[in-house]
């Protein structure tokens, strides 16, 4: 058997042996072997890609908790906002309202005063009249009785009476 | 030069000498000893054989009979290659079904009637015998068995691994084989054919990959020494005429119009072309079958011819020289068994994904 010619039995045997191999191996070796390394790759992509959406599952979680967190403060402090508006006004129109009452009354008090005041005058000045001609009488009767101090005082009258 | 090259050189040039000097001394003193034939057992060793020659003992070959299986004009011939005694000079003449056969230089004769041993014309073709077809179980083909049975032990308990184990864990040999099974369609098959087609060739590739890596190996082995099957131009014509086929069979339009009618350059160029990428399609083939057997023959022949010069200097002072140096090509020959199994392997998956290249712009 020459060194490059091809020896027919070599080839025969070569080609059987092969296919006889290559079916083997492709049932019983190459098909399971495969599969295996596939269906474990597989297996390691998709446990990676289910990490991979948890992770964004839970950033979206967190962002939505960050988000509800930031309305909730928001809200709290809109609502103390107002609640202090409200009481700043409340306060604020109590305050008016106190004044005004407060006026009203010192208003009502002060007419009260001026009236009561009128009134009082009025009666003082009866009864000073009253007083005065008690007085008046009093003085007049005693002056008359005696005939000369009505007549100084008739002259006297008449004299302030010329002199008008 | 670094002092230790300078020492190798040195111890290479004073040792080569010295054994010169013995071997012209010996020379004289034996003139009547048989001369060693370097070419003829390198020859020996590196073709194939019809029995299993192991070792000499004193003189009697010590070999394993392998079974001679003849298709002659009278039908089927089998019997054991015992029956030549070790003769392969054509003067042992083996009688079977009132037929003559004769061993010579490996190849067997069948005597026309009447004849009592071979005779040879000028050109080296037999006056009185003819070949029958001849398919013996030689010992590549033996060695070609084994091979295909540990292949088969191999990766079939590899692949039963994973049904023992749970989730596809690779345990014991699969440990051992996931990482060659993945390498091969991850470093050839994906990247030269492509995603969506490689599922279909990897039986193939795989297969032809670790038969040829497995029998550069055990040609390597040195009691298994002239199994050279990968290195034999049988094998790697197959195995060629195998990637050729498919090839062939899985060629798409746009590789056809590729060959026939280049697209993309002047009409000029199409017509020049054709010829050429026609050529290609047998060239391919024939490359990877002479690559492989040329490779693996000329490892061979070298560690060969390095431990010949210990019997054609006749002397055993040659021995470290020749030891060390057969030392270091086995080294490298050890590293071209998987490299020529790659190259086989990268360049058919290269050739299937150009037949199966779809047209892009």
């Amino acid at each position: 058997m020459d060194l490059v010619t091809p020896g027919f039995g070599l080839v025969f045997w070569t080609i059987i042996t092969f296919l006889c191999l290559l079916f083997i191996l492709r049932k019983f070796a190459w098909k399971p072997i495969l599969g295996a390394v596939e269906d474990r790759e597989n297996g390691i992509k998709s446990a990676l890609a289910s990490a991979e959406n948890a992770r964004k599952e839970m950033e979206n979680l967190k962002a939505d908790n960050e988000r509800i967190l930031n309305e909730a403060r928001a809200e709290r402090e809109a609502m103390l906002k107002d609640a202090r508006e409200i009481k700043n006004k409340m306060i604020s129109d109590a305050k008016d309202q106190a004044q005004e009452q407060a006026n009203k009354m010192i208003e009502q008090a002060q007419a009260a005063i001026e009236s009561e005041k009128k009134s009082a005058m009025l009666e003082l000045k009866k009864q000073v009249a009253e007083i005065s001609i008690d007085i008046a009488e009093k003085v007049v009767r005693e002056e008359l009785s005696n005939k000369d101090k009505q007549l100084k005082l008739v002259e006297s009258m008449l004299s302030d009476a010329k002199l008008n | 030069m670094t002092f230790s090259t300078f020492r190798n050189t040195l111890f290479l040039v004073l040792s080569l000498s010295f054994s010169f000097a013995v071997f012209a001394g010996e020379a004289s003193e034996n003139p009547k000893k048989e001369k060693f034939d370097a070419k003829e057992m390198i020859m020996h060793h590196v073709k194939d054989a019809h029995e299993f020659h192991i070792i000499d003992i004193n003189g009697k070959p010590v070999s394993i009979s392998l079974p001679i299986i003849l298709w002659t004009d009278n039908g089927l011939v089998t019997f054991m290659s015992s029956a030549f005694h070790h003769d392969d000079s054509g003067h042992h003449i083996v009688e079977k079904n009132g037929m003559k056969f004769v061993k010579y230089h490996e190849n067997i004769y069948q005597l026309t009637d009447g004849a009592h041993a071979i005779e040879f014309d000028a050109d080296h073709h037999p006056i009185n015998a003819k070949k029958p077809w001849n398919f013996s179980i030689t010992r590549n083909v033996f060695m070609m068995w084994v091979s295909a049975i540990v292949l088969i032990l191999l990766f079939v308990t590899a692949a039963r691994s994973y049904n023992k184990s749970e989730g596809n864990v690779p345990k014991g040999i699969a440990g051992f084989v996931e990482p060659l099974v993945v390498f091969v369609r991850d470093e050839i098959a994906r990247p030269m054919i492509g995603e969506h087609k490689y599922k279909k060739y990897m039986p193939y590739l795989l297969t032809i990959f670790f038969f040829i890596w497995i029998n550069n190996i055990f040609g390597l082995i040195p009691i298994l020494n002239g199994a050279n099957l990968s290195g034999n131009i049988a094998f790697t014509m197959v195995l060629a005429l195998f990637t050729f086929i498919i090839t062939t069979v899985s060629g798409n339009a746009n590789y056809w119009k590729h060959i026939f009618w280049m697209p993309g350059v002047p009409v000029a160029m199409k017509l020049f072309l054709m010829p050429i990428e026609l050529i290609g399609i047998f060239t391919k083939p024939i490359s990877l079958m002479i690559r492989l057997f040329a490779n693996i023959t000329a490892g061979h022949i070298i560690i060969l011819a390095l431990m010949s010069l210990i019997f054609i200097f006749e002397t055993v002072l040659i021995a470290p020289v020749s030891v060390a140096f057969s030392l270091f090509i086995t080294v490298i020959e050890i590293v071209v068994t998987a490299i020529q199994a790659y190259i086989f392997t990268i360049l058919s998956a290269l050739y299937f994904g150009m037949a199966t290249e779809e047209e892009h712009h």
